[in-house]
């Protein structure tokens, strides 16, 4: 692919549909989603990489869409937390949220069910340590994070019916 | 001209994505200082966003199938420039072969930024702090360097000419990282010190070494965030060379590269705190490795 500093059109997989974008290339993948998409769960952090709150799942991985540009992800697939449940019915690691009461301010918490739903579809059966290092790259300034972990074991409860101690 | 993060890209580029390395380097030739290569992105995308770099041209090598391999060989290992970190940390021969670089990579940043980050960027980055450097120096490890007249290999230890500065000339592109096997009864360890796992380092040390007898031969140590490059301490190498790794000479070794290296006081450390860390963790990284070697480790 290629194209100038002009339009560049983006096709790529979006929580399941087909989408076609006109962009441009020094967009980036969270530009895309939050300015021409209007998904607002994908929140502008420290566009550093940092803080993890614009992480979305590319082709099921979790990475840092401040830190793409539009263009590398024509012909993926992308999954925001919209693709992940809806409000009639929540996805396991979103109800173990709920549950263990794991959202406070709620500014992180898509990327924190993006991030734990990433893991669960990998490792099934975390151990606390694997869970404390996958959300190590989200940061939370409300929960202090036990809420979190717990959210994600009973998740795990859930997914796969046991978790190792 | 602004530092601060601006939040956007603010410059226009042209944006190719290259199937295979012939046409990135041909994309390099035509463009030459006006192009960067966009690997992961994730030290690159800030410094634009930070108006660092403005390049005219972005070449992402990503989908270049030819640059993301990790292949085992009778001389050692070979890893594709675009491979991605975790694919590393993943990696068994990279764990088995090479512990120090297996857990440098495992700490660095975030799992969502080691699904992006390449080895190859890390690198070219040329960060005094790069994690993957001091390991790959301890190993002899050497980067495969292309353009469109010929290939070249260069020790990871000669690459880096200065802060963000590497000995690549204009045209060229990192291709490959080949870590040669390490002799048998050989121990190598890594340490950094940094405020969480996901900082970068305030001082961070490999060291590997073979023994034979009860002494220590082809002793390596190379520090991160002590020095304009990553460095191989020589004089505390020599110290250690040839003999027995007793608890006041491991002591000693620690102090010796503390008087080597040259720190500087920056937002993350004190030039006077890296000296004194460095001392301890050279040592611990030795014994480390000491440790490694007894309990039957052949990496």
């Amino acid at each position: 692919m290629r194209a100038g500093g002009g339009g560049i059109v983006v096709r790529f997989t979006l929580n399941g549909r087909e989408v076609e974008v006109t962009t441009r290339p020094n967009a980036t993948l969270l530009d895309l989603l939050r300015n021409e998409l209007k998904i607002l769960s994908v929140r502008r952090g420290c566009e550093t990489g940092e803080c993890g709150m614009c992480t979305v799942l590319v082709d099921g991985l979790p990475v840092r869409s401040c830190l793409m540009l539009a263009p590398q992800v024509d012909g993926r697939s992308v999954t925001t937390v919209e693709g992940v449940g809806d409000p009639e019915r929540l996805h396991p690691v979103q109800e173990a949220f709920v549950e263990a009461g794991a959202v406070q301010c709620g500014f992180c918490t898509p990327a924190m069910v993006l991030t734990a739903k990433a893991l669960l579809d990998r490792d099934p059966n975390p151990d606390e340590r694997t869970v404390k290092e996958a959300i190590l790259g989200v940061l939370c300034r409300c929960t202090g994070y036990a809420k979190i972990v717990r959210a994600v074991r009973l998740a795990a409860e859930r997914v796969a019916g046991g978790v190792r101690e | 001209m602004n530092r601060f993060n601006t939040h956007i890209i603010p410059v226009a580029f042209e944006y190719h994505e290259p199937r295979t390395i012939r046409e990135a380097l041909e994309l390099l030739a035509r463009w030459g200082e006006d192009a960067k290569i966009l690997a992961g992105g994730t030290d690159l995308l800030v410094q634009m966003k930070m108006r660092r770099v403005e390049p005219k041209c972005l070449i992402n090598i990503k989908g270049i199938p030819e640059l993301d391999y990790i292949r085992e060989g009778p001389t050692g290992v070979r890893i594709g420039a675009a491979t991605r970190l975790r694919r590393l940390e993943r990696s068994g021969a990279i764990k088995r072969l090479f512990p120090a670089l297996h857990r440098a990579i495992r700490w660095m940043a975030s799992v969502q930024v080691r699904n992006m980050a390449t080895i190859g960027g890390n690198l070219c980055n040329a960060s005094p702090a790069a994690d993957t450097a001091p390991p790959l120096i301890v190993y002899g490890a050497r980067v495969k360097l292309a353009s469109v007249s010929g290939e070249r290999t260069l020790p990871v230890e000669d690459f880096f000419t200065g802060p963000g500065q590497t000995a690549m000339r204009p045209g060229e592109m990192l291709t490959e990282i080949w870590i040669p096997r390490q002799p048998e009864v050989t121990g190598s360890a890594f340490i950094k010190v940094a405020r969480t796992a996901m900082d970068l380092a305030k001082v961070n040390v490999a060291v590997a070494l073979t023994l034979k007898g009860w002494s220590a031969f082809n002793v390596r140590i190379a520090l991160g965030s002590v020095a304009p490059t990553p460095m191989r301490a020589r004089e505390a190498e020599a110290a250690l060379e040839g003999r027995p790794p007793t608890e006041d000479l491991l002591r000693r070794v620690g102090e010796i590269a503390s008087e080597e290296i040259r720190p500087i006081t920056d937002v993350r450390s004190t030039a006077e705190y890296r000296r004194e860390v460095t001392k301890v963790i050279v040592a611990d990284a030795l014994r480390e490795a000491l440790g490694m070697v007894r309990v039957g480790g052949v990496a």
